[in-house]
């Protein structure tokens, strides 16, 4: 299996009160629970059921995913600028795990 | 005369059969069969969700192919009009797809930080269908929009 890792392309700089769009992109298999494998044995259901997006500790954005949701699933999602800070993006995976990214904005 | 009670007489000449298993065929085919299948849990799920509340008229810009060639990755993107301000934002926006095995498909949740509303994401469809948008304001009101997509190959698996 390939190694789950997120990614996300946010503008490094933008102006004040500016609404910029955040494109997030996880490597993930989303397995729904329905797939059978080569052997015919179902694949267990292992998604990433939330996405969370924080910007200087406030929640500003999340997602509750199903697993009607495509494998590596892709969010975009809108954010106002209002003042300089760290995004920090979060998705969790059925089971408890977590991964992470920050990344940091600027004001011009 | 066909008489299908239980005990009642049942007489049908050839012509009269073929044409029954024809439109009965014709019937299956049109999916009738899936739409009773798949609508009555949707429209439980939305009466849930705008249970209680008033429709609000609002410009709802539901994105979405008119054919998906792959059910695998279906593009689904929306744009709601909304002020996005404390006292009037979009709260949450539902996607539901009836034909799915499970009909969520996902669930935003926005705030006034988002400062416009839209997003996108991609997701499964296992067959033709309908998709449908709930999106519900901060003041209790909802809206509703609702879009056909053709799916050629199908993406649940299985």
């Amino acid at each position: 299996m390939s190694k789950i890792k997120p990614r996300a392309k946010i503008p490094k700089e933008a102006e004040l009160d500016e609404v910029i769009e955040i494109k997030t992109l996880i490597r993930h298999p989303m397995h729904s629970g329905r797939v059978k494998d080569v052997d015919g044995k179902t694949i267990p259901r292992l998604i990433i059921n939330k996405f969370n997006a924080m910007f200087n500790g406030k929640v500003v954005f999340t997602v509750n995913l199903e697993p009607s949701i495509s494998s590596n699933p892709y969010i975009s999602f809108p954010f106002k600028v209002k003042e300089e800070g760290t995004f920090e993006l979060s998705w969790e995976e059925d089971g408890g795990n977590q991964y992470k990214l920050t990344k940091s904005l600027k004001v011009i | 005369m066909i008489r299908t009670k239980i005990g009642g007489i049942v007489n049908i000449s050839r012509r009269k059969a073929v044409k029954m298993i024809a439109v009965s065929s014709a019937l299956f085919c049109s999916g009738v069969g899936d739409v009773l299948a798949g609508k009555p849990e949707v429209s439980d799920q939305i009466n849930n969700i705008i249970s209680g509340s008033q429709a609000r008229e609002v410009d709802v810009f539901l994105d979405v192919p008119e054919i998906a060639e792959n059910g695998n990755q279906v593009k689904v993107a929306f744009e709601i009009e909304s002020p996005m301000s404390e006292s009037d934002f979009v709260q949450e926006v539902y996607i539901m797809a009836d034909g799915n095995p499970a009909p969520n498909v996902a669930k935003f949740n926005f705030t006034p930080y988002s400062g416009e509303c839209f997003a996108s994401t991609r997701m499964r469809l296992s067959k033709t269908q309908d998709v449908y948008l709930v999106a519900k304001f901060n003041d209790g009101t909802h809206s509703i929009t609702q879009s056909t997509i053709k799916v050629t190959i199908g993406g649940c698996g299985g």
